[in-house]
């Protein structure tokens, strides 16, 4: 019955992620405990490496006494829930229009030629690569999501470059890669340049 | 062009401290108590007068929309503010930057309006992937309780209103205001049937109103500046300044707040560096998010970003996510892979949009390709109108909507690419 969701073996929380549960269903208010119900899917997710398992849907059932099939229709119809084992850092790539445009496959073609492949973890289970819709950093695009962290203003150097860091072990920062600040232009805002400190203008 | 002085955001790109010491310094949280005490009707009634309207995309008359709400409960149950931060319309970034840079403007909104509509709390529902972004709403949450501007007393006011931060998980359908209510409840994000509207029915069963992030963010300041101030801005109608995000085939594409009524081609060209290759090189823009249908160069060199204006072309405002597409842009593909974002984000739940985007898609991945025949052309028109306006909510609308607007538009270029297919003597395609 529940052959969509993999099996992982005993689930429960950690002594930490019970206290944050309790802080959690202090946000709703009573009877409406199932409200809690994603966000203790993102804490089993978190909490598991990355995915939730049938025992974590099972536990989270039982924490907020709901029949089972409410948590697993919930954790089924959201793409952010992996319900089996995936790679340590998931690259999400946005192929949406806007970042089509500004070169989205380019940057599938950096991931390709690092060996990832579209909808699978790599077999040394450092990456998983998903191509997603929309991320909501248009004006940065092309960008792709790795784990929680946005990297923007991509080309099929800049991919390149930061799966390679990763695979040194090395997390390079996150934001546009190609010096700009958040969503200004490139080469610097052209309007509220008061808010702009000295150190950081460029020009 | 706007002037400094008259910007809402003054921390869009995040030069600033985004805290709330830097808030403050800014101006935030200056005398919220003093606008509370001039009363609920005096703050719908300048929200009224602002002539805001909602900037999540339908337009929406804001103050009135609060008006809806009940003024007392007389069954008891209390009523709810909920904050649409599920921004997910391809094209548009604008929430983000407004939640990561300046979130004390949405909080302090936040409880105005939520003051205004008598209110108990609110329910900030920002989509899953925005994680920093929902990590820094909630820190400047716990700073406004910190500082007593929420809680039992918020500010000083005697008023006990709490806001509280929910992530999404990834499902553009509950940008959809009640898919987003089911969502929060902890339910598949699947819209409801109107009526009852959530402002007698909404989340937990309560008067609910949804407003879009920006909508919220903007209201401390048009009620510290004044309604006039606001609706000095724009044209009548299409009052205020607005967030625009330029995406594209630009030399620098940016989110920049504008006024409302600024020319599309000013907007391009002042903001974001112009049209790569210069605005002869366009060929098409999409200035609303990607729901709304394109406009050919021909529209856009005079067109005006405002909801009337580009109403009266057959497109819309939405979001004022303006995806900028020059010449090198295979149109056809541009669009279809929209086609294929819709049939992605289909919830299911309706078969017109549940069946309909998919064959949408199919066929225009062989429109690309010229793979058809020209009387699909119709065929495909034809289904788009059985979708839009026979779902329950928006989504189908908004699948059928870029469709017809390529086939408006680019008609020509559809049906070259099938003579080409098809290996038939083509003569040069007009533009």
């Amino acid at each position: 019955m529940l052959n969509v969701i993999e099996s992982g073996g005993a689930f429960n929380f950690s002594d930490e992620n019970q206290e944050k549960i309790k802080t959690i269903l202090a946000k709703y208010p009573d009877g409406r405990q199932r409200s809690a119900v994603m966000p203790l899917l993102y804490l089993a997710q978190a909490q598991n490496g990355g995915w939730v398992s049938s025992e974590a849907v099972e536990k989270i059932a039982e924490i907020l006494s709901l029949p089972r099939i409410q948590v697993i229709e919930v954790a089924t119809f959201y793409t952010m829930f992996n319900l089996k084992p995936i790679g340590r850092y998931h690259v999400q790539l946005c192929g949406t229009t806007p970042c089509w445009l500004r070169g989205s496959d380019e940057v599938m073609r950096a991931c390709k030629d690092m060996g990832l492949e579209k909808g699978k973890s790599t077999d040394d289970m450092l990456f998983h690569l998903t191509e997603v819709e929309c991320l909501g950093a248009c004006c940065n695009a092309p960008m792709v999501q790795i784990n929680d962290d946005f990297y923007e203003d991509l080309d099929y150097d800049r991919m390149t470059a930061i799966l390679k860091a990763l695979k040194r072990g090395e997390v390079p920062p996150p934001g546009p890669q190609n010096g700009r600040q958040a969503s200004a232009p490139e080469g610097g805002p052209l309007v509220l340049r008061d808010m702009v400190p000295a150190a950081a203008d460029k020009e | 062009m706007l002037k400094d002085q008259d910007r809402i955001f003054t921390n869009l790109y995040g030069f600033q401290p985004w805290d709330i010491d830097g808030a403050i310094s800014r101006g935030d949280w200056d005398g919220t108590k003093e606008i509370m005490a001039k009363g609920q009707d005096w703050i719908i009634g300048e929200m009224k007068e602002s002539g805001l309207r909602g900037r999540g995309g339908a337009g929406f008359p804001t103050g009135l929309k609060w008006s809806f709400m009940p003024k007392e409960s007389k069954d008891g149950r209390p009523s709810y503010l909920v904050i649409n931060a599920d921004e997910s319309e391809p094209g548009t970034c604008k929430d983000r930057e407004i939640m990561r840079h300046d979130p004390h403007k949405l909080i302090e909104g936040a409880l105005l309006a939520g003051y205004a509509m008598r209110a108990r709390a609110a329910y900030i529902y920002i989509r899953g992937e925005y994680v920093l972004e929902a990590e820094r709403l909630e820190q400047a949450v716990a700073q406004a309780y910190e500082k007593g501007f929420l809680g039992s007393n918020a500010c000083g006011s005697g008023y006990a209103y709490d806001v509280y931060v929910h992530r999404g998980a990834g499902a553009y359908i509950c940008g959809e205001e009640t898919a987003l209510i089911e969502s929060l409840e902890g339910k598949k994000g699947q819209p409801r049937l109107k009526p009852p509207f959530p402002a007698n029915v909404g989340v937990f069963g309560c008067p609910t109103t949804v407003n879009n992030v920006e909508s919220i963010a903007v209201a401390p300041t048009i009620l510290r500046r004044g309604a006039s101030w606001f609706s000095g801005f724009g044209r009548p109608n299409n009052t205020g300044t607005k967030i625009f995000c330029i995406s594209g085939h630009v030399n620098t594409p940016c989110n920049v707040e504008e006024e409302m009524s600024i020319p599309m081609r000013e907007l391009i060209e002042k903001h974001a560096g112009g049209v790569r290759g210069g605005w002869d090189n366009l060929l098409a823009v999409i200035p609303g998010g990607s729901s709304v249908p394109l406009l050919p160069k021909s529209i856009c060199d005079t067109v005006l970003m405002d909801f009337d204006s580009l109403k009266e072309v057959q497109s819309g405002l939405g979001t004022a996510a303006v995806i900028v597409m020059d010449k090198s842009t295979d149109i056809v593909k541009a669009i279809a892979r929209l086609s294929y974002f819709y049939k992605h984000e289909s919830c299911g739940q309706c078969t017109p949009c549940r069946e309909g985007t998919g064959w949408m898609w199919r066929v225009m991945e062989r429109l690309v390709l010229g793979k058809a025949e020209k009387e699909e052309i119709d065929m495909l028109l034809d289904v788009s109108k059985q979708v839009e306006g026979h779902t329950i909510c928006a989504l189908g609308d908004a699948a059928a909507w870029p469709i017809q607007g390529l086939m408006r538009h680019f008609r020509d270029e559809v049906e070259r690419r099938i003579d080409v297919y098809h290996g038939r003597q083509v003569t040069e395609a007009a533009e």
